[in-house]
């Protein structure tokens, strides 16, 4: 609890000591709580207060920069040629160079998730008050803000509360981004860290977002039984008028569903969503629909299954309002980070709104107010769509056969595709009358729509694949599990041990956007995988969607499959893209409730036992954002490594650690003070990888610890050789790297094992109490 | 044959690869060098030419120019299913990252390569990992097989039809096959 800038004057007053005569007070915050935990070290860290930790693991895990561009054009010294070593105006090399990008993107990443957060608790703050309680799960969730209490050392209570959190994390973004100005800091290494620092306070503002959303607004809370969510194109009505809404901030899809269910509509229309809007939309009311992650925005609203396109923020194609116009469908812009040009009309009388967007004098408007953005939707789609049923969006086949006789097999359309796909001779197939090669990129294309933008003879191309594959996009009816929010402690309580012990293998969290290499099976496959191998799977925001898209021989989605619990071989989604910090949270909170740790304020320490202890990594399969770099770069801060598919090499550096170094892998043994040699685990912090089983094998890897017991590691081990073995066909070469005693190897390998490791020289070694931080050790060495 | 990146938007270059204008230049420049690498990454199982994935080519060429292989990604397999033991196999941003270290003593530990030859990662990949060395390993010459061009390396094919890539692969084997200098 807080109170900003209290003022005490005293005009006069006779006490025991004496007279006091004008004394004025001035205090610019009192904070109060209910929190007994003793402050930690590191309360409200400003910008340098962790560089410590992060130089341990950037010591660790060194920056490999892999430029995306020879030059800087950010300032009117330039352009500056910085390659290979040579520096620009201003004094910057290519290093500095790449890690200022890197510092600017996850600062884009965290003030999105900030401004999203501020939007929020501001609105719900004007409409509840400061007062309005926090509540993500009742007695279930007794630590409910972990990555707060960890950052800031506050325990939030209220509304209010986070309105002051915010107020903090801005202050420390603005700072960020001022680090990045010419002539500010010169050191990549700091850039790395001040990286780091953007990607805590994104955590922390993802954070807030979704503690101030689940409790107002009733979302499930910390239910590992939260409802499934039909999800699919095919799983819509469209016999009725169809909203369709776009991007991430719920808040105006919940004035559309507040507006239908108070005119007893909700069984009449259908909501339907597209990236993390969609799974908000279904937390907060059961019959919205998930249509699909971003990468389908194209693909819906030309497919022309809308009668009403709401844009809100975040991840909005910017030519979604053009598309919307070409399918004559209205668009609303609803967020003020998104205003598409349309003239703003949140103070126009509503029957004026709706009689321009349904006669098509105007194709949008912007309207931000929510409960407005309400009425106009409902009532714009209900008179839209008698017209808008009888169109037809997309060619017909005969006509995809004759305009395809135009291409000029140039090849831009294959050169201009992120996923280099065989475009033109499917284009020349069609021209004959074969359709096939067109309906093989329907699932592998990510509907970006670069084709159509380089083909010199302005072919549909992403129209016709859309046609093609129609039957299969119209059968689309799987189901995704609705977020859940927050792990509970009682959940923790079980796991944490095996967890903590290795014998749970591990966490793996499949997080992130649509930009697959190969369409989204892969997802679905590699949380199918872990699942079975009882890992704990946890998903959010287009990884959910694209995880819950297929289904196994008996017809069942991965979320009916599995249970939804925080369990070995559980499936659950937390949510969307805000949502994320439950799964940092529940790392921080292993430490917390099943190790005892302190949290408030005390982010090494729990960072360092996260690191050393708790085997969960992250892959983001199809990471394309700024807001993927910073959510990479809190869990990085925590320690937990992040794989990132092919398309994520672009985001121009990982960090690496070198396994053939065996210096680089001491850690301190917190019981004597001895540095132990524990191998390269986790043998990376950011790694790229090229193929669905490289992600398999380096995930089952990445799940190593240094705090194993001899079972858990013998079972971390039996999995990293099960899926070496299987996907790579020969035996991992790195395998003497991980067995510290006899006991490690796994029994049915033994033969095997031991020969590795004559061949390799092997000596036994000690199980640590493993640390990074000094500090840790209990007695000192003499 | 163009010299433009394959990837259409892969243009911010100020130092650009010099095209190779037939393979037996290549065969030239690898027989040069005193400790030649090279990475071969997963699109050489996906991609066919001939009838034939585009492995089998490099199979043989590894076996005829004695070059050491380092298999990316989980192709390692392919290659031992083909009667070839690559050198090593690691994740392509690994090799990457021990190239780019001046101190890294090779596969063997007997020197850091001289000249590191790459074919077969996702274009982008390739690009960026090529990029990569040619700011922090600026001593090193890297070259590129691939029918694509490829503007970070020293020295790349240009674009060129899978017809062509087929070619340019038999040719280079068939001159190694000769020996010779």
């Amino acid at each position: 609890m807080t109170a900003k800038n209290v003022r005490v004057k005293v005009d006069e007053m006779k006490t025991n000591v004496g007279l006091i005569k004008n004394v004025e007070l001035s205090v610019g915050k009192v904070v109060t709580d209910n929190w007994d935990e003793p402050m930690g070290p590191t309360p409200m860290p400003h910008i340098t207060t962790l560089r410590n930790w992060d130089m341990m693991l950037l010591n660790k895990y060194k920056p490999f920069y892999m430029p995306d561009c020879d030059l800087c054009c950010l300032c009117t010294y330039g352009k500056c040629d910085l390659t290979a070593g040579k520096r620009g105006a201003c004094g910057l090399n290519i290093a500095d160079q790449s890690s200022r990008i890197v510092l600017i993107a996850c600062c884009i990443g965290a003030a999105t998730h900030n401004g999203h957060a501020r939007h929020v608790v501001d609105h719900l703050i004007e409409k509840y008050g400061r007062r309005y309680p926090l509540d993500v799960g009742g007695f279930n969730v007794k630590v409910e803000a972990p990555v707060t209490r960890l950052v800031t050392g506050i325990k939030p209570e209220t509304l209010g509360d986070l309105d002051d959190i915010l107020s903090y994390t801005e202050s420390q973004i603005t700072h960020l981004v001022s680090a990045a100005h010419t002539g500010q800091e010169s050191n990549n290494l700091d850039f790395e860290s001040k990286a780091f620092h953007a990607g805590r306070m994104d955590q922390v503002g993802m954070e807030i977002a979704d503690l101030a959303q689940i409790s107002v607004f009733d979302f499930p809370k910390a239910d590992p039984e939260a409802p499934l969510i039909k999800m699919g194109i095919g799983t819509v009505d469209y016999k009725k008028p169809v909203i369709m809404c776009i991007g991430h901030n719920v808040v105006p899809s919940v004035g559309i569903i507040d507006y239908m269910k108070d005119h007893k509509l909700d069984d009449k229309m259908e909501v339907v969503g597209l990236c993390c809007t969609a799974i908000d939309n279904t937390r907060y009311f059961d019959r919205a629909k998930i249509v699909g992650p971003i990468s389908w925005e194209l693909r819906y609203i030309r497919g022309g299954f809308a009668d009403v396109v709401v844009l809100d923020e975040q991840c909005v194609r910017t030519d979604c309002s053009l598309e919307a116009e070409r399918v004559k469908a209205p668009v609303i812009a609803a967020s003020e980070k998104n205003c598409i040009g349309y003239k703003d009309r949140t103070n126009d009388p509503v029957d004026e709104i709706v009689s321009d967007l349904v006669s098509g004098k105007v194709p949008g408007v912007m309207i931000l107010d929510p409960e407005k953005v309400g009425e106009v939707a409902v009532r714009v789609a209900q008179q839209v769509a008698p017209i808008r049923k009888k169109m037809k969006s997309l060619p017909e086949l005969d006509q995809i056969k004759e305009l395809a006789k135009k291409c000029r097999h140039c090849n831009l359309c294959q050169r201009s595709c992120p996923q280099d796909l065989a475009i033109e001779p499917a284009i020349t197939a069609a021209a004959e009358g074969d359709f096939s090669k067109l309906a093989d990129l329907y699932e592998a294309c990510i509907g970006c729509g670069r084709c159509e933008e380089a083909c010199p003879v302005k072919l549909e191309i992403h129209s016709y694949i859309l046609k093609v594959g129609e039957k299969k996009m119209l059968e689309e009816t799987n189901y995704c599990r609705s977020g859940r929010g927050a792990v509970q402690d009682v959940e923790i309580r079980s796991v944490g041990g095996p967890l903590v012990l290795g014998e749970i293998p591990g966490i793996v969290a499949l997080v992130g956007c649509a930009n697959y290499p190969n369409g989204g099976k892969d997802v679905y496959d590699i949380a199918r995988e872990f699942a079975l191998r009882r890992y704990i799977v946890v998903t959010s925001g287009c990884s959910a969607m694209s995880a819950g898209s297929y289904k196994n021989e008996d017809g069942k989605t991965l979320y009916e499959e599995f249970p939804g619990g925080f369990e070995a071989g559980g499936v659950l989604n937390v949510g969307s893209c805000v949502s994320n910090p439950h799964i940092a949270g529940a790392a921080i909170k292993v430490a917390n409730i099943f190790a005892k740790r302190n949290l408030r304020g005390n982010y090494e320490e729990i960072a360092d036992y996260i690191h050393n202890r708790v085997g969960a990594v992250g892959l983001a399969w199809g990471a394309y954002s700024q807001k993927a770099a910073s959510i990479a770069s809190g869990f990085w801060s925590l320690g937990v490594p992040v794989l990132v598919g092919p398309h994520g090499v672009k985001y121009r550096r990982m960090l690496m650690g070198r396994s053939d170094k065996p210096e680089n892998w001491e850690v301190l043994d917190a019981r004597t003070g001895n540095k132990v040699n524990v191998g390269p685990a986790p043998e990376h912090l950011f790694q790229t990888v090229e193929t669905p089983q490289e992600a398999m094998v380096q995930i089952a890897k990445l799940c190593i610890r240094p705090n194993d017991t001899w079972k858990g590691r013998s079972g971390k081990l039996t999995h990293y050789i099960d899926l070496h073995k299987r996907h790579y066909g020969v035996m991992p070469p790195d395998i003497h790297r991980f067995i510290r005693t006899q006991a490690d190897i796994p029994i049915t390998m033994k033969d095997e094992i031991v020969e590795i490791l004559k061949q390799n020289d092997w000596k036994e070694s000690v199980i640590p109490d493993p640390t990074m931080l000094p500090r840790m050790i209990r007695k000192v060495k003499e | 044959m163009s010299c433009e990146p394959w990837q259409c938007a892969e243009i911010a270059a100020t130092k650009k690869a010099n095209p190779i204008p037939k393979p037996e230049i290549a065969v030239a420049m690898i027989k040069r060098a005193a400790r030649p690498l090279l990475i071969v990454g997963s699109n050489v199982v996906s991609r066919c030419m001939e009838g034939k994935p585009a492995i089998d080519f490099i199979v043989d060429l590894a076996k005829a120019s004695k070059v050491p292989v380092v298999a990316t990604a989980h192709i390692v397999g392919e290659f031992v299913k083909r009667g070839y033991q690559p050198a090593a196999f690691m994740p392509a941003t690994d090799i990457g990252n021990r190239v780019v270290d001046p101190d890294w003593q090779g596969l063997d530990g007997k020197g850091h390569p001289d000249l590191v030859i790459f074919v077969g990662l996702p274009y982008y990949m390739e690009s960026l990992i090529l990029s990569g060395l040619k700011h922090f390993a600026p001593d090193l010459k890297t070259m590129t097989l691939d029918n694509m061009y490829h503007v970070h390396a020293s020295w790349s094919f240009p674009n060129a039809s899978l017809t062509e890539w087929a070619s340019n692969l038999k040719v280079m084997t068939s001159k190694f096959n000769e020996g010779g200098n």
